[in-house]
C-alpha cells in the first residue's frame, strides 16, 4: 500500500469497535442497495415457492384444450402453454423446483466438500495430495458436462439432478476449504489451541471452521446461483424435473418448439431464472464486500 | 523456469490418471448394464454373453480399465454403441465445429469485455462505470439457453435476419457459416465478456493507483498515453491468461447452446450420447474435454510466466 493510501485509510470508528464482526457484516450488507434488492427478491421467491397453492391462480398441471397457447390476458396474465396450462401458475410452482434444487445441491456440496477440505488442509501430506489430485481431476471435467453425465447415468428426476449438481459443485468447496484451512492453521490462536492439547478434529471444527465461514458463505451464495442455472439446464434437457410437474427449465424446452406462435411461453420462465440468479449474485457480491476485513 | 515447467508437467500425470479413473468409473458405479443396452429389445442371453465377452465386460474392473487406457493410448476410444462409428472419428468430426464457435465466442468476449472493463475503471463512479457493471451482472445472470431462445425469436422469427438453427462449415461458404454461428457464439461469449469485464476493471483500478502511473502522469504525459500505454499493458497480461482458462468454460456452455441452435458440435454429441446411453462416446468426449481443459490450464500458466518478467527468474 502506498503512503497516500495509508494516510487516506479511514481511522477505525467507534462504531466498528463496539460491534461484533457479525453485526458489522450485516450492517455493511444492508448498506448495499444491490444486495438488499437481491435479498428482497429471494425472500419474495421463497414466499412464492412456499405459498404456491395459495398464490397460484390456477392448478399448474390442469390442461385444457380450449385454452391452448392463448396470449396473455386479464384471465391468464402470462398466457397459457401448448397444453392450455396457465403459465403464471406454472412459473409460481416452478419456483419450488429451482429454490429447492439450489439449496439442496449446495447443501450436498458443502457437506462433502467442507470435511474433505478441512482434512486435506489440516492433515497435509499424502492425504492432502490424494484429495487434491482427485479434486483437480473433477475440476478438469467441465461443470455442466459432469452434471449431465451424472444425471443421465443416475436417471432423470429432480432429486437425481440435485445429487448430480451437488457432486459436480463439491470440488469447488474442497479446494476453497483446503486453501482457507492452510492459511488459517498457522495463526497463533490455532497454535494456542493445539498447545493446550485439543485433538485435531476439535481444532478443525471449533477453531478453524468458524474462521473460514465467511469465505464459504460467499461461495455458497454464488454456487446457489450456478446450481439454479444448472437445474434449469438439466430440466431443459429433460434430465431434471419430469413433466407434468412444472420447472422453469422444462417450460423453456417446450416453449422453444412454439416460439413462432407463442413467444410468451419462453419469456416468463426465463425471466424468473434470470431474476433469481441475478439476486443470488447480488447477495454474493454484497456478502463478499461486507465480509472483507480490508474494506471498512 | 524450466524447473517450474517440469514440475508443472509432472503434476499433470496424476491429474490425468484420476480423470481417466473417474470417467471410467462413471460407467461402472452407476446403474445400467451396457451389455443389456447393446443387446437391444430381445435381450437374448447368448447375445448378452457374447457382448460381455467382446467388450471385456466379464473381466474384473481393473482389467477393463487397463484395456480401456491401453486403447486410448493408441488412439482407440472404442466404438459408438448406437451408430457403430469409432468414437475417434466422431470426435474428429465434431470438435472443429465447437472450436469454431468457441474461438468466435472468445473474440466476442474480448471485444466487449476488455473495453468495457477499461472504460468502467477509468471512469470509475460515473454512469459509464455503472452501466458496465450492470452489463456484467446481466451477463453472469442470464441463462445462456434463455438468451439463445430470445435471440432466435428476435433475429430469426421477428426480423428474419439470421437462420434459427443449423450449421454451415467455414470451408463451404464463409458468409453462411458466420451467419449460422454468430448467434450461438454471441450467447457463449456474452457470459465470458462479463467475467472479463470484471477482472479488467479490478486490474485497471489497481494499476491506475500504482506509482509508475503516477510518475507517467507527473511527467505530463497525456491521459490517453498513460492509460493506453502504461496502465493497460500491465493490467491486461493476467486477463489474457484468464481468456485461455475460460475456453474450458466454453465447452460446458456449448452443450446447451448447440442444443438450442442445432449446431452439430461437441456439446450436441455428448447430449445425444447421454440419452442413447452410448457409454464409449460419453467417456471419449468427457476425456477429450478434460484433456483440453488441463492443457489450456498449463498453457495459461506458462503464458502468465512469459508475460510477467518478475516471475521468469
Amino acid at each position: 500500500m502506498t503512503d497516500a493510501a495509508l494516510a487516506a485509510a479511514p481511522a477505525v470508528s467507534a462504531r466498528d469497535e463496539l460491534e461484533t464482526p457479525t453485526q458489522r457484516a450485516v450492517r455493511r450488507l444492508f448498506a448495499r442497495k444491490g444486495a438488499v434488492a437481491g435479498l428482497f427478491v429471494i425472500v419474495a421467491f421463497i414466499a412464492l415457492a412456499v405459498f404456491a397453492p395459495l398464490i397460484g391462480p390456477y392448478d399448474p398441471v390442469a390442461t385444457s384444450w380450449a385454452l391452448v397457447r392463448k396470449p396473455p390476458s386479464t384471465l391468464h396474465w402470462f398466457g397459457t402453454d401448448d397444453l392450455g396450462r396457465d403459465i403464471l401458475s406454472r412459473v409460481i410452482f416452478g419456483a419450488r423446483a429451482s429454490m429447492v434444487a439450489g439449496a439442496i445441491s449446495v447443501g450436498i456440496a458443502l457437506s462433502i466438500g467442507v470435511p474433505f477440505g478441512l482434512l486435506a488442509g489440516y492433515r497435509g501430506g499424502f492425504v492432502d495430495a490424494l484429495i487434491s489430485r482427485i479434486t483437480d481431476a473433477m475440476l478438469a471435467c467441465p461443470f455442466l458436462i459432469l452434471a449431465i453425465a451424472l444425471a443421465a447415468f443416475l436417471g432423470p428426476s429432480l432429486s437425481n439432478a440435485m445429487i448430480a449438481i451437488g457432486i459436480s459443485t463439491t470440488p469447488i468447496f474442497i479446494r476453497l476449504t483446503r486453501g482457507q484451512t492452510i492459511s488459517v492453521k498457522v495463526e497463533d490462536y490455532v497454535e494456542a489451541a493445539r498447545a493446550i492439547g485439543n485433538p485435531p478434529w476439535r481444532i478443525a471444527l471449533f477453531h478453524i471452521l468458524p474462521n473460514i465461514l465467511p469465505a464459504l458463505l460467499v461461495q455458497a451464495t454464488l454456487s446457489i446461483a450456478a446450481a439454479i442455472i444448472a437445474e434449469a439446464a438439466l430440466s431443459f434437457l429433460g434430465l431434471g424435473q419430469q413433466p407434468p410437474a412444472p420447472s422453469w427449465g422444462s417450460m423453456l424446452n417446450s416453449a422453444q418448439r412454439f416460439l413462432t406462435n407463442a413467444p410468451w411461453m419462453a419469456l416468463w420462465p426465463g425471466f424468473a431464472i434470470f431474476l433469481v440468479v441475478l439476486s443470488f449474485n447480488l447477495i454474493g457480491d454484497g456478502l463478499r464486500d461486507a465480509l472483507d476485513p480490508r474494506q471498512r | 523456469m524450466l524447473n517450474f515447467l517440469g514440475k508443472r508437467i509432472l503434476q499433470l500425470i496424476p491429474t490425468l490418471f484420476f480423470v481417466s479413473v473417474l470417467i471410467f468409473l462413471l460407467q461402472h458405479l452407476l446403474p445400467g448394464d451396457p451389455a443389456l443396452v447393446m443387446a437391444g429389445e430381445e435381450r437374448d442371453p447368448a447375445v448378452i454373453a457374447q457382448i460381455r465377452q467382446q467388450y471385456r465386460l466379464d473381466q474384473p474392473i481393473p482389467v477393463q480399465y487397463f484395456y480401456w487406457v491401453k486403447g486410448i493410448a493408441s488412439g482407440d476410444f472404442g466404438e459408438s454403441l448406437r451408430i457403430k462409428v469409432p468414437v475417434r472419428e466422431l470426435i474428429a468430426q465434431k470438435l472443429p465445429v465447437t472450436m469454431q464457435l468457441a474461438s468466435m465466442a472468445i473474440v466476442i468476449a474480448f471485444l466487449i469485455g476488455i473495453p468495457a472493463g477499461i472504460v468502467s475503471a477509468v471512469k470509475k463512479g460515473t454512469m459509464w462505470d455503472y452501466g458496465a457493471n450492470l452489463f456484467a451482472l446481466w451477463g453472469i445472470s442470464t441463462p445462456n439457453f434463455w438468451l439463445g431462445i430470445m435471440l432466435i425469436f428476435l433475429f430469426s422469427i421477428e426480423l428474419g435476419w439470421l437462420p434459427a438453427s443449423g450449421y454451415v462449415p467455414l470451408s463451404e461458404n464463409w458468409r453462411a457459416s458466420l451467419a449460422s454461428t454468430i448467434m450461438p457464439a454471441f450467447v457463449l461469449g456474452n457470459a465470458i465478456a462479463a467475467i472479463l469485464m470484471r477482472h479488467t476493471r479490478s486490474a485497471m483500478l489497481q494499476v491506475l493507483e500504482s506509482d509508475y502511473v503516477r510518475t507517467a502522469r507527473a511527467k505530463g504525459l497525456s491521459e490517453r498515453t498513460v492509460i493506453l500505454k502504461h496502465a493497460m499493458r500491465n493490467a491486461l497480461t493476467p486477463i489474457i491468461t484468464l481468456g485461455a482458462l475460460e475456453l474450458g468454460t466454453l465447452l460446458s456452455g456449448a452443450v446447451l447452446t448447440e442444443q438450442i441452435f442445432s449446431v452439430p458440435g461437441f456439446g450436441k454429441l455428448i447430449v445425444d450420447a447421454v440419452f442413447n446411453r452410448d457409454y464409449a462416446v460419453v467417456q471419449g468426449v468427457v476425456l477429450v474435454t478434460a484433456t483440453i481443459y488441463i492443457t489450456l490450464n498449463l498453457i495459461a500458466d506458462i503464458a502468465y510466466i512469459l508475460v510477467n518478467p518478475r516471475l521468469r527468474g
